[in-house]
């Protein structure tokens, strides 16, 4: 019997129809709605880590002026904000977020493979951010070990939050893990066995494949950090003593014995350095398709951004123990995973020279999610050159825990997929909510958000090169911080407070626009991806009305020369490119007409 | 959208010469609408299964890496998990290497239910995922009089035992008690597929088609194979 792809199907397309509002936008299994959810709860708990973020600053800023922050407190923001924006923001609204809203568009489907289990992840999710948050509210407070929650330390007597807040913690990161693992296998089954006719993986838009990899990573390194949780919630909980050593504590034996603090960083670490991957590579490929359809011209070197792409996932997994120069290793060790750092600097700067030599001779927009592309390049530069600094044994054992390690990866992991984020957000408002935002607000918002964030990384490189120490509450009079740190630390906090009130001129934006923007374009940016060429915007349920698209070309046919406009949409048959030709043949056989992948 | 598309239209590289070496390798892997000619089910449950193994292989490292950071001697496990039938001498790993036979046999039984399954054979399929399921509760209630007898006769603790490194007792019944709660699973996960084919659900829905026995069968075999090294590292060694 011949099998017939599910997509192809007949009656797939009627299964899950929505009628009521709860079926619409609560319990949705809408892949766009689920996008949404789970976006706006990322914000939502990241715009507390922001908050949290600017109470550090202020007690760094301004020492011994605020009653209201003790140690206890500034090392629980510490931690809260470090794990929130890096797992409950950036993790959950790249993935859950862009992944669901962008995946079955792009690549022709008409939702994820799974719509119930999709469905399930975001509830779970939002079931793990509602226990993070409670651990706010208990005895104790949320826990207060650095977001890296090393034992034996994180849960020790006199940590703050040793009694409920790092079980609450570590039971939220086993249940947000759940929850990725329902919609992560969702994305990747999807990317591998849901696409629409000619939508080979060759011609997908580069989002897809950063977000697909990233998915895969998640999939392996989340696996980790679950095994942790799970021991570390035993020796707390039962008195186990997988990761504690026999030790005083709070000037009395604990009761534990044998066991090891170090494996408890391997496997952090091999979940958190691919972990840095998850929140880049969606970056990378988003800011690809940016880049490409605001300079109006294909991405330089397609197949060597998927290639970089699957290389920088693969790698990324055999470096983890740079994080762990400090915590001493046997050198051959150090010399190992400082070679493999190094060598992820290769697809990483392959990718840095194709975004820089897409733009080269393009027709450059200056739109808003253009100047955020731009200004991801530059943040992302800066930030990956001080991880060359970082990745070699010798130069990070001096500038490990100082304001070096905080500017640097601030830098590459903070600010560089926030801006993409923002970038992303202005890119695809149009077709998630039908309207424009205004653009004058976006630029601003840019040019005050880039600017600031410079202001805050740069001079904490600068710092760290002094040797100021970070997780501080307080420097007191130490002799070998001159004066001048401490004005600069000032200066840090007072662009800190400005660029997260400057926050609020984007969400005044896109709430104002989400109800009284003009109507968007079907297609504003004049793109070539799948996902602007619905019959409806924004998407209808099932995305593409009675028939699914097929896929002539790849996602870049931009400035194509002799085609009528200066970009070819990917549902666009081969033929229909001819009309307009006439004494441009020449140039025209050259072109890549049928066959978009670029040849050799 | 309207436009009728031949397959040749559409396939990647069609008007060109055929490529060769690995461009060749990866434009005919990824030209299809499907990388792998599965179903999507199929397909996710081995990625969950890749992304599970991962799970596991953490359990077992860090179990080895606290046999070597403890201070204490690691009990003997021939000694441990011994028992004695009517007074006789102890038997050394009797119960495990029985509880080992059984986990196998579910294996067997499954692979035949795969194949009735797939020759449409409703009663048999049903009958071998039973058995499976059957094994598989034997499993688990073996392993609960195991805990019971370690906890209750032995004196083992989670945290402590008398035999010598605590870790024993942690890692035992962390790294059991998981895969224990994955065979449960599974025999939930078995006994509600058999109950679907057995009531014709995939009948209506699926036009006969048992790929969901399969699937099944895939994560109950990865199981039975993770019991496997649990057994050659934690009773063997």
């Amino acid at each position: 019997m011949a099998y017939v792809a599910i997509a192809d199907r007949d009656h797939e397309a009627h299964l899950h129809d929505p009628d009521t509002f709860i079926t619409k936008y609560i319990w949705s299994q809408d892949h766009k709605v689920i996008a949404i959810q789970y976006g706006l709860t990322a914000i939502g708990i990241g715009l507390v880590a922001l908050v949290l973020s600017g109470l550090m600053r202020l007690q760094l800023g301004f020492p011994d002026t605020f009653s209201f922050i003790d140690p206890n407190d500034y090392y629980q923001f510490i931690t809260m904000h470090g794990m929130i924006m890096v797992i409950y923001l950036l993790t959950a609204l790249f993935l859950g977020g862009f992944g669901n809203y962008l995946i079955p568009l792009m690549i022709g489907s008409r939702d994820m493979v799974f719509p119930f289990m999709n469905m399930l992840s975001f509830w779970v999710y939002l079931l793990a951010v509602l226990i993070l948050v409670a651990s706010f509210f208990v005895p104790g407070g949320p826990t207060g070990a650095g977001w890296t929650l090393y034992p034996p330390q994180a849960i020790s007597p006199g940590t703050p939050g040793t009694t409920w807040g790092i079980i609450l913690m570590l039971v939220s990161l086993a249940v947000f893990i759940i929850a990725f693992t329902m919609g992560g296998l969702n994305y990747v089954t999807t990317v591998l066995q849901a696409r629409c006719k000619g939508m080979t993986l060759m011609r997908m838009p580069l989002s897809i494949w950063g977000i697909f990899m990233a998915t895969i990573l998640g999939l392996l390194a989340f696996p980790a950090l679950l095994v942790s949780a799970i021991m570390m919630i035993l020796d707390s909980l039962l008195g186990t003593s997988f990761f504690m050593p026999a030790m005083l504590a709070a000037g009395e034996i604990a009761s534990y014995e044998g066991g090891s603090p170090i494996l408890f960083q391997h496997l952090f670490w091999f979940f958190g350095h691919p972990e840095v991957y998850i929140v880049a590579l969606p970056a990378f490929g988003i800011v690809s398709d940016l880049l490409s359809v605001h300079a109006r011209k294909n991405i330089f070197g397609y197949r060597m951004m998927v290639w970089a792409i699957l290389a920088i996932g693969g790698l990324s997994f055999i470096v983890w123990a740079h994080h762990m120069y400090v915590s001493g290793m046997n050198p051959y060790f150090g010399f190992f995973f400082a070679t493999t750092t190094l060598i992820i600097a290769v697809p990483t700067a392959i990718k840095v020279y194709n975004w820089v030599l897409t733009l080269w001779r393009g027709n450059i927009h200056l739109t808003v999610p253009m100047l955020f592309a731009i200004g991801f390049i530059f943040t992302f530069v800066h930030g990956g050159l001080t991880g060359l600094f970082l990745g070699n044994v010798v130069v990070d054992l001096p500038l490990s825990d100082t304001y070096f390690v905080v500017g640097h990866f601030h830098m590459v992991m903070g600010v560089s997929p926030i801006l993409v984020v923002f970038g992303a957000i202005y890119h695809w408002f149009p077709k998630i909510t039908g309207r424009m935002f205004n653009e004058t607000l976006g630029k601003w918002h840019f040019w005050l958000t880039l600017l600031g964030t410079y202001s805050i990384y740069l001079p904490m490189h600068y710092l760290g090169i002094l040797g100021v120490p970070r997780r501080y509450y307080a420097y007191g009079t130490t002799d070998f911080i001159p004066e001048s740190a401490m004005t600069m630390n000032t200066g840090i906090t007072i662009s800190a407070l400005i660029v997260a009130v400057v926050q609020l001129i984007f969400l005044y934006n896109m709430i104002w626009s989400v109800f009284r923007g003009p109507k968007a374009d079907p297609n504003p940016w004049k793109a070539t991806s799948l996902e602007w060429l619905t019959p409806d915007t924004p998407p209808k349920h099932g995305n593409w009305g009675p028939d699914l698209p097929v896929v002539y070309r790849w996602a870049y046919d931009y400035s194509v020369p002799g085609a009528a406009e200066d970009y070819i949409p990917q549902n666009q048959p081969p033929d229909a490119t001819h009309k307009t030709v006439d004494d441009h043949a020449e140039a025209v056989e050259q072109a890549p007409q049928d066959d978009g992948a670029p040849q050799a | 959208m309207s436009h009728e598309a031949t397959h040749e239209d559409v396939q990647a590289g069609s008007h060109a010469a055929p490529e060769g070496g690995l461009r060749g390798v990866v434009a005919d892997w990824s030209a299809d609408k499907q990388a792998f000619h599965v179903p999507w089910g199929k397909a996710m449950m081995w990625i969950f299964l890749l992304s599970d193994t991962f799970i596991f292989s953490c359990f077992v490292i860090s179990y080895m890496t606290v046999r070597y950071s403890t201070t204490m001697p690691w009990p003997n496990a021939s000694e441990v998990f011994a028992l004695s039938f009517g007074g006789g001498d102890p038997i050394p790993l009797i119960l495990i290497a029985i509880m080992t036979f059984v986990l196998i046999t579910s294996s067997g039984t499954m692979a035949l239910a795969v194949n009735y399954g797939y020759r449409r054979d409703k009663k048999k399929t049903v009958m071998l995922m039973a058995a499976t399921a059957a094994l598989g509760a034997t499993f688990v209630g073996m392993q609960a009089f195991e805990w019971t007898k370690l906890i209750v006769d032995e004196g083992i603790r989670p945290w402590g035992n008398p035999f010598g490194a605590p870790q024993f007792g942690s890692s035992f019944f962390m790294i059991t008690g998981f895969h224990g709660a994955h065979v449960t699973a599974g025999v939930i996960y078995l006994i509600v597929v058999a109950r679907r084919v057995a009531n014709g659900y995939y009948d209506r829905t699926r036009g006969g088609n048992y790929e969901m026995v399969e699937i099944a069968g895939l994560y109950w075999h990865f199981v039975d194979l993770v019991w496997v090294f649990i057994f050659a590292f934690f009773y063997l060694w």
